[in-house]
């Protein structure tokens, strides 16, 4: 097949990326680009119509992944990208929406965001890339980094108490919680898919180096370093009780799918409610159908 | 209950501001709000939730004004005519999404019910201090449009030329109420719904492949699309280029912003509005908008019955503001007369534009209370001497 000769190999990747973008800005060793990886390889077995997928991202190095993505993609606001998605997904239904974004923006100022819209089951995916720290900013505290850990505003080690995020996320109402490490890659792709093929607010934890910012200053070494602790201290405990899986500075980290219940959404609930006591025609309950 | 499925309530029909700007924003299409309860605009969201869903659409109450007023833009970029609708403490939480509609370009609507302030203020009480708010209250450079209705019957009409404007000039609209008219009652006369001239969003028809979604048009606004649609397309708060990509020099925040405020500024003669009475033969022009124009109006009326030949200048449209117009009337007045809500806001765009050439005073008020037309004829007096 002489066409085929000198072709190069393409990445299975490269179709989901903005490759007129590149390079990006990620460090080397840095964990994001391994997500979106797994993102692309999820999205390639979901089979989704990729037409009918939008990314949303709020602000931070991980807040940078709806720039790359060759997906209908929102950069939004510092926190925000929740609400942003629940309103993109009341208006168009149709869509799978996913929030990809980094711990900080999710957690810290997006925290009430985040809560709520697990309370309400809005159907959207979030992706938490947890690097444990402020990443874009230059390496401040988050409100995920481990007690004793030290960052740029925690020059003599973190005194307050983490979120247990997979705990947060399940006791504030998520339908599906997962946490892996980025050495997990094949299980970040599978809980991926899992989660597209879900209704309703799934969350998936990815704890992910930072090695310019966390890994250095906390003399955890490089990426690299950073993959082979994750191996060692990670142990898979699918079904564990959220309220046991809280990491701390360089202990064990469970991973695993703790969570996979079924819930009305919020545009179930909301359809089904107003039916109920509108007596509307099926095909207009409350119907964001006519949004058009 | 069984709620009215009608989109557009034709008649003639007794409601308030809140109640009429709801229904205008029905009328002008809009099928997505959200918002955050807060004095004394909450009755809007209030009639949108029970009308909304037997019309088709989606009111969500956010946890937050910075939720409601993202979420809109979410919507937007969904397919939907969207709004939030707010107060005072809530206006200032959402300015970063004002900037962030603005350099999104996304068309959306703001409504701010305005309240007596600094911070939580007169909760029930009017307020017109706002106003710069309106126009300067996120960060960064850019221009906006916002309109100001004095009665029950502008709340109506003027909600739907707001969604028309956002759709024109694919930019939020801010729609600058007070507490005073959104809860006066009065005659509302809807009209029939094909009467109603509804913009509808300029969607692009060109292939994805060609389509760069902040690529101006000649009038320099882009067209749109929306998610879903296959054009796989990019936005961001960042400065961009018209692909929507990140660009982080001079040249292309140049030309961006340049081009963000000049799409409002070069269209300023088509946007700006005024109302006037009695200035055709005025030597004193007093200047007000919302609930002030009306006080403001009856102290111009007890003016000329004392032979005093006053005016009132109303802007309906405040941002952009009609400078051109303050400039010719200052050109043959005697004195320009500012009436508003607060100690000081349009009153310095009016002393700008009439330029030193005529006496311009301000009325003020802290809000709370309108104005007394006794104040502002006493002012007229002063100004006429
Ligand atoms: C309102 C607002 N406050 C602060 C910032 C500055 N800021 C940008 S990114 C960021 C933190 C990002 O951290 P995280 O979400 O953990 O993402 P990472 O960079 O680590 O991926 C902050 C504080 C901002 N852009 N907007
Ligand atoms: S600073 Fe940290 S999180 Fe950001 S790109 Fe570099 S390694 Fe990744």
């Amino acid at each position: 097949m002489s066409e085929a000769i000198g072709v190069q190999p393409v990445n299975p990747v490269e179709p989901f990326l903005r490759t007129e973008r590149m390079p990006h800005i990620w460090c080397p060793g840095c964990g994001i680009g391994t997500t979106v990886n797994c993102f692309a390889r999820a999205l390639v077995s979901s089979k989704l119509p990729l037409d009918k997928v939008a990314v949303v991202s709020g602000i931070g190095c991980t807040g940078r992944v709806a720039g790359y993505v060759r997906l209908d993609s929102f950069h939004t606001t510092h926190g925000r990208a929740i609400p942003f998605a629940t309103g993109l997904k009341l208006a168009n239904p149709e869509l799978t929406v996913v929030v990809y974004s980094g711990d900080g923006d999710l957690i810290a100022i997006g925290g009430n965001h985040f809560i709520h819209a697990a309370r309400r089951n809005a159907d959207i995916k979030v992706i938490c890339v947890n690097n444990f720290i402020y990443g874009m900013t230059g390496g401040q505290v988050a409100p995920t980094t481990p007690t004793a850990a030290l960052a740029t505003t925690t020059p003599y080690g973190a005194f307050e108490r983490p979120f247990n995020l997979p705990f947060l996320a399940e006791s504030s109402g998520a339908v599906y919680v997962a946490r892996w490490t980025a050495y997990h890659v094949r299980h970040i792709a599978h809980s991926m898919s899992e989660a597209f093929k879900k209704k309703g607010l799934c969350f998936i934890e990815i704890i992910a180096p930072c090695p310019t910012l966390y890994q250095r200053r906390n003399h955890f070494g490089d990426g690299l370093e950073a993959m082979r602790y994750y191996k060692q201290k990670s142990v898979v405990r699918n079904g564990a009780n959220t309220r046991d899986v809280q990491i701390d500075l360089q202990g064990e980290i469970v991973v695993g799918k703790f969570v996979d219940i079924e819930r009305p959404t919020l545009k179930q609930a909301m359809d089904l409610q107003l039916r109920q006591k509108l007596d509307l025609p099926p095909s207009n309950g409350g119907g964001s159908h006519e949004l058009d | 209950m069984k709620p009215k499925g009608d989109r557009v309530l034709t008649g003639t029909q007794f409601l308030d501001g809140d109640q009429a700007c709801c229904e205008g924003a029905l009328a002008a299409g809009a099928n997505f709000a959200a918002g955050y309860p807060i004095s004394p605009s909450t009755e809007i969201v209030e009639r949108f939730a029970s009308r909304i869903p037997a019309v088709g659409g989606v009111f969500l109450q956010m946890e937050d004004e910075l939720a409601a007023s993202i979420a809109i833009v979410g919507a937007t970029w969904g397919g939907a005519k969207a709004f939030t609708v707010t107060s005072g403490p809530g206006f200032s939480l959402m300015m970063e999404h004002i900037g962030y509609a603005s350099m999104t370009e996304t068309p959306c609507v703001f409504v701010d019910v305005q309240r007596g302030g600094p911070s939580t203020g007169l909760p029930t009480l009017p307020g017109q201090a706002d106003m710069m708010q309106a126009r300067w209250g996120s960060h960064g450079d850019y221009e906006i449009i916002a309109l100001s209705p004095n009665s029950p019957q502008e709340c109506f009409d003027l909600a739907i030329d707001a969604f028309n404007l956002a759709e024109q000039y694919r930019t939020p609209v801010m729609f600058m109420m007070d507490e005073s008219v959104g809860h006066m009652t009065e005659k509302v006369v809807i009209p029939p719904a094909n009467e109603i001239k509804v913009l509808p969003r300029r969607y692009t028809r060109l292939p994805p492949v060609e389509y760069r979604p902040f690529r101006p048009s000649p009038e320099g606004i882009p067209e749109m699309v929306k998610a879903g649609e296959g054009y796989r397309f990019h936005m961001t708060g960042l400065t961009h280029d018209e692909r929507g990509y990140p660009a982080m020099d001079w040249q292309v925040q140049d030309k961006l912003v340049r081009r963000l405020v000049g799409k409002i500024r070069d269209h300023a003669a088509d946007i700006v509005r005024c109302e006037e009475k009695h200035t055709f033969d005025a030597e004193i022009v007093v200047v007000a908008y919302g609930i002030t124009s009306r006080v403001a109006l009856k102290a111009v009326e007890m003016a000329r019955e004392e032979g005093i030949r006053a005016g009132l200048l109303r802007p309906v449209v405040v941002w952009p503001f009609p400078e051109k117009r303050i400039r010719e009337l200052a050109g043959r007045m005697k004195s320009l007369v500012v009436v508003e809500m607060n100690y000081g806001q349009l009153f310095y765009e009016v002393e700008r534009a009439a330029g030193g050439r005529v006496p311009t005073s301000l009325v003020s008020h802290g809000g709370g209370a309108v104005h007394e037309p006794e104040t502002i004829l006493a002012e007229i007096r002063r100004a006429a001497q």
